[in-house]
C-alpha cells in the first residue's frame, strides 16, 4: 500500500519546519517521534548502517534553544534527515556499505551535508546502499539487505534503498541519495516516495564518494513534491569545491508548484524500450491523462537512442568506477591486508575488501578500457552517449518535459535477481538515459499495482529544467490526491 | 533511426571471454580472483558483452564521443592560501603511519 496522505500529515518537511520555527513543536519532540519509529521497525527494515541518536538529540536541543532565543534556526529547522552512507560526515563512519571502508571516519563533511547542517536539519543516521552504489536492490551491501517497508519480503530498490526505506517508514522526514543510473528514482518508486535526480552539476559532488564521476548526482527523497522542492533549494547551487558544479544559484522551486501545467507540452516517447509490466505502463498512461485534463498538451516524440542507454551506461559507468576505485589500495585509508610488497598488498586488500558486484564492475570497466578493447567498448559507448544526448535535445525542441516509467516493475522479492546481474541491470532501463545526458528526472508516487505495491511515474526535463519538472510533478501529486 | 543502422545487422555475439583474459584483466585491476570467481566472471562478463553487442548495429564513425554532460572548461580561483585538511587528521585514517608519513611495504627489491 502506498503511504496514505493522512499518515504523512505532520511528518512532512514543511510541517515540521513550520512548527519548529513557530515554537509550536520542539525539534526534540519531532526527533523523538522519528527515533521511536526507528526503535519499532528498524530491526526488520535495516535502513541504516548507523543511527546517530545521541548526536541528533544534542543538535535538536540546539535548534530549540536557537528558536527560544529568537535566533534564525534555518530553512530546515528540526528536520530529521537520513544520509546515504556514501556521503562524507566529519568524524562519523562512512562506509559505502563496503568492508574496504569499514570504520573509516572522514576528515570533512560533504558540501551537501554542510548545507543541510547549516539549514538546521538534523542527521539521524547513515543509510544502507548497494556497495559503492552499484546495484538496484540494496542487496549488495556488506552489512546486510534493506527491506521494503511496504512488504518486508521485497527489496526497497537501490542503490539508495536505505534512504528511500527510511523516508517511507517514517524514520526520517527526508532522505538523501545519489543517482548514477537511477539509484534515487528507482528506490523512490519502489518505496512510494518522491525522489529527485537533479541536473548534473546542480548539486555539489564534493564529499560524495565517487562511483562514476560524469554520471553521479546527489538528490532528495521526500514524502511530497513540495518537500522535495524545499530540500532542493537548500542543496543546489554553486560550490567552488566541485569543478563540475554549475555556477548558478539554486533554482526557486517552491514558488512554481501551484502554477499548473496549462499549455505545457509533455512528450510521450513512442519508441521507448519495452520490458515494463502492464501495471506500470497503465499508471504512466493515467499520468498522461491527468496532465491532459489539467491543460497540458501531450505530444508524441521519438528518442531512438533511448534503447541503447543500457549498453552505453554499463560500459561507461564501470569504466569510470574501475578508475575511481583504484584509490582503495590500503595506503591512505580503509582496510589493509598486509603482504610482502606493495603490489601484493594492493591485490590482497582489494580482494578482501570489495564484494562480488564491485569486483565484477571493476573487471568489466578495466576490460572496456584496456588496450585493444578501448575503441570497441568504451570509445563506442561514448559515441552512443552523444547520440542519446542529441536525441533528447531534438525531442526537447518539441516538448517541455517527458513522462516514462521510473522502474519497469514494482518491488521484487528479495533474492529474485541476485544471481543474474544482467536482469538486475534491466531495472535501470528508463532512468539511465538522463544520467548519460546530464538531464534532471524525478519519480512521483502515482498509485499502486495489483498487489498494492507503489508505482512511480518519472518526469524528465532538459538540463536546468527543474522548475518545469516540479510543476509537472506537483500536478501529478494533486491528481493522486483528488482521485 | 534507420539512417544509423549499418549494413551489418546480424552482428555475431561477442566472443566469450576466456579465463586467461579474465586473469589478465584481474592483474590489471589489482584483484586476486580464485578459480571459482575467474570462471564465474568469465561467463557473466561474456553474457554481458553479448547483450552489449546491440550497439554494433549503430553507424558511429562520424559521431563525436561524449565523456561528460557539458564541455570541459578551466575552473580557476584566486591564488590565495586557504585552510586545508589537518595533517594529523588525515594520517589518523591510514592503516600504517611513521614519522608523519604513510607507511607501506617495500616497493622494490623483493625477490619472488
Amino acid at each position: 500500500m502506498s503511504e496514505p496522505r493522512e499518515l504523512a500529515a505532520g511528518r512532512t518537511v514543511l510541517d515540521i519546519v513550520e512548527g519548529v520555527r513557530a515554537g509550536t513543536r520542539s525539534a526534540v519532540s519531532v526527533l523523538e517521534e522519528h527515533l521511536g519509529r526507528i526503535d519499532e521497525r528498524e530491526g526488520e527494515i535495516h535502513a541504516f548502517n548507523l543511527v546517530l541518536a545521541d548526536e541528533a538529540r544534542i543538535r535538536a536541543a540546539e535548534i530549540d534553544a536557537a528558536v527560544a532565543a529568537g535566533d534564525e534556526p534555518g530553512p530546515l529547522a528540526g528536520v530529521p534527515v537520513a544520509l546515504k552512507d556514501n556521503m562524507c560526515t566529519k568524524g562519523v563512519p562512512t562506509t559505502c556499505s563496503s568492508r574496504i571502508l569499514e570504520g573509516w571516519r572522514p576528515p570533512y563533511d560533504a558540501t551537501v551535508v554542510q548545507r543541510l547542517r547549516d539549514a538546521g536539519a538534523i542527521v539521524v543516521g547513515k543509510t544502507n546502499l548497494d556497495e559503492f552504489a552499484m546495484g538496484s536492490s540494496t542487496e549488495n551491501s556488506a552489512f546486510g539487505v534493506t527491506r521494503n517497508p511496504h512488504d518486508v519480503t521485497r527489496v526497497p530498490g537501490g542503490s539508495s534503498g536505505g534512504s528511500a526505506a527510511a523516508v517511507a517508514a517514517g524514520f526520517a522526514a527526508a532522505g538523501f541519495g545519489s543517482d548514477t543510473g537511477g539509484s534515487i528514482r528507482q528506490p523512490a518508486a519502489l518505496c512510494g516516495v518522491v525522489g529527485v535526480k537533479p541536473t548534473y552539476g546542480a548539486v555539489s559532488r564534493l564529499g560524495l564518494i565517487a562511483f562514476a564521476s560524469s554520471l553521479d548526482q546527489i538528490g532528495p527523497f521526500a514524502h511530497t513534491v513540495a518537500d522535495a522542492a524545499a530540500l532542493m533549494e537548500v542543496i543546489c547551487g554553486h560550490d567552488p569545491g566541485d569543478s563540475t558544479s554549475i555556477p548558478q544559484p539554486a533554482p526557486e522551486l517552491q514558488s512554481v508548484l501551484d502554477t499548473g501545467v496549462e499549455g505545457l507540452r509533455i512528450g510521450r516517447v513512442t519508441d521507448l524500450p519495452g520490458g515494463a509490466d502492464e501495471e506500470v505502463t497503465t499508471r504512466v498512461e493515467a499520468a498522461f491523462a491527468a496532465l491532459e485534463s489539467a491543460g497540458a498538451k501531450i505530444v508524441d516524440v521519438e528518442v531512438p537512442a533511448f534503447t541503447y542507454g543500457l549498453t552505453a551506461y554499463y560500459l561507461i559507468a564501470p569504466a569510470e568506477a574501475s578508475s575511481n576505485l583504484a584509490r582503495y589500495d590500503g595506503v591512505r585509508y580503509g582496510l589493509r591486508v598486509d603482504a610482502t610488497d606493495t603490489n601484493a598488498m594492493y591485490a590482497a586488500t582489494r580482494s578482501a575488501g570489495f564484494g562480488d558486484e564491485v569486483k565484477r564492475r571493476i573487471m568489466l570497466g578495466t576490460y572496456a578500457l584496456s588496450a585493444g578493447y578501448y575503441d570497441a567498448y568504451y570509445g563506442k559507448a561514448l559515441k552512443v552517449r552523444r547520440l542519446i544526448s542529441d536525441d533528447f535535445a531534438r525531442a526537447y525542441e518539441h516538448v517541455d518535459g517527458l513522462l516514462a516509467p521510473s522502474s519497469p516493475t514494482v518491488a521484487f522479492p528479495i533474492g529474485e535477481r541476485a544471481d543474474n546481474p544482467f536482469a538486475m541491470y534491466l531495472c535501470d532501463t528508463y532512468t539511465i538515459p538522463s544520467n548519460l545526458s546530464g538531464h534532471p528526472g524525478m519519480s512521483v508516487p502515482f498509485g499502486t499495482g495489483e498487489g498494492g505495491l507503489p508505482i512511480g511515474v518519472q518526469v524528465l526535463a532538459p538540463a536546468l529544467g527543474e522548475p518545469v519538472m516540479f510543476r509537472v510533478a506537483a500536478e501529478l501529486e494533486r491528481a493522486m490526491e483528488a482521485s | 533511426m534507420a539512417h544509423r543502422l549499418s549494413a551489418v545487422t546480424d552482428a555475431s555475439p561477442a566472443a566469450p571471454l576466456s579465463v586467461d583474459v579474465i586473469a589478465k584483466v584481474a592483474r590489471l585491476a589489482r584483484l586476486d580472483l580464485d578459480d571459482d570467481e575467474t570462471s564465474r566472471f568469465a561467463a557473466q562478463l561474456s553474457d554481458m558483452l553479448a547483450h552489449f553487442a546491440d550497439i554494433d548495429a549503430l553507424a558511429l564513425d562520424d559521431v563525436e564521443p561524449m565523456s561528460q554532460p557539458y564541455a570541459l572548461r578551466n575552473v580557476l580561483r584566486e591564488d590565495v592560501v586557504e585552510a586545508g585538511l589537518d595533517r594529523d587528521d588525515v594520517l589518523a585514517a591510514a592503516p600504517a603511519v611513521e614519522d608523519h608519513r604513510f607507511k607501506v611495504p617495500p616497493i622494490l627489491g623483493i625477490e619472488p
